[in-house]
């Protein structure tokens, strides 16, 4: 089962790896990204496109059950406005045995952060306003998957 | 054809959505990013740096030697800062 989301709602973490962990799988990994309040932070906004980002968050999922034998698979976004603690994106993926749950994981994080149109813009409690910048570690990352 | 704008690129333009009729001449990505900044002060500002600027046509990433035939969505945004 797969499962990719896009939405503005805060991510439920608790009920959808309860969803995602009703088939019984073996071995479920996961990865959960919170907004980091650091230096002052007092809102993360998300940008995204309203067709683009969910079709290659999807195309990623596709790509990982490819390359891996996995029972499920969930990728969850969040976009627009977020407080610091709040998550932004949930991964999940499932197979019979660790290794394959665990690099899917790692996988999809790592190209999520290169090949989807998403974008992070930090405001401050000082005013200031910035749109992140893409790091090159980041694209290190990635590329390491082929 | 219908070009739309994300993240500063947006913010710059002024705008995130309109639709364009480039001139002759204009037959690649990379033409129209020149067209735009040549075009006004906003586009001037959003298109300083054609290297820091990404473009996807009709759903489909692609670099500035891309052709503009028969296009009908172009977007235009920095490189990606999701995850």
């Amino acid at each position: 089962m797969i499962r990719v989301a896009v939405h503005s709602e805060a991510i439920d973490v608790a009920a959808e790896l309860a969803a995602h962990d009703a088939g019984g799988h073996g071995a479920s990994a996961s990865f959960v990204g919170r907004v980091r309040g650091e230096g002052g932070l007092t809102e993360l906004f998300l940008d995204h496109h309203p067709v683009l980002t969910v079709s290659g968050l999807e195309q990623l999922a596709a790509q990982a059950a490819e390359r891996w034998r996995l029972a499920a698979l969930t990728l969850i976004h969040r976009v627009g406005g977020m407080a610091p603690g709040e998550t932004i994106v949930l991964v999940l993926a499932s197979s019979p045995h660790r290794g394959e749950a665990l690099a899917a994981v790692e996988f999809l994080i790592d190209r999520l952060k290169t090949d989807v149109m998403l974008w992070k813009r930090e405001t401050f409690a000082d005013g200031r306003v910035g749109w992140v910048e893409q790091r090159g570690s980041d694209h290190e990352r990635a590329e390491k998957w082929g | 054809m219908r070009i739309s704008y994300f993240a500063w690129v947006r913010e710059r333009m002024g705008t995130g959505e309109e639709r364009i009729d480039p001139p002759a001449g204009v037959a690649t990505v990379g033409e129209l990013i020149g067209w735009l900044a040549a075009r006004d002060a906003a586009g001037a500002l959003a298109f300083a740096e054609p290297a820091r600027i990404r473009a996807a046509v009709d759903g489909e990433m692609v670099g500035p030697g891309a052709a503009l035939d028969d296009v009908t969505e172009i977007a235009l945004f920095p490189p990606v800062t999701g995850g």
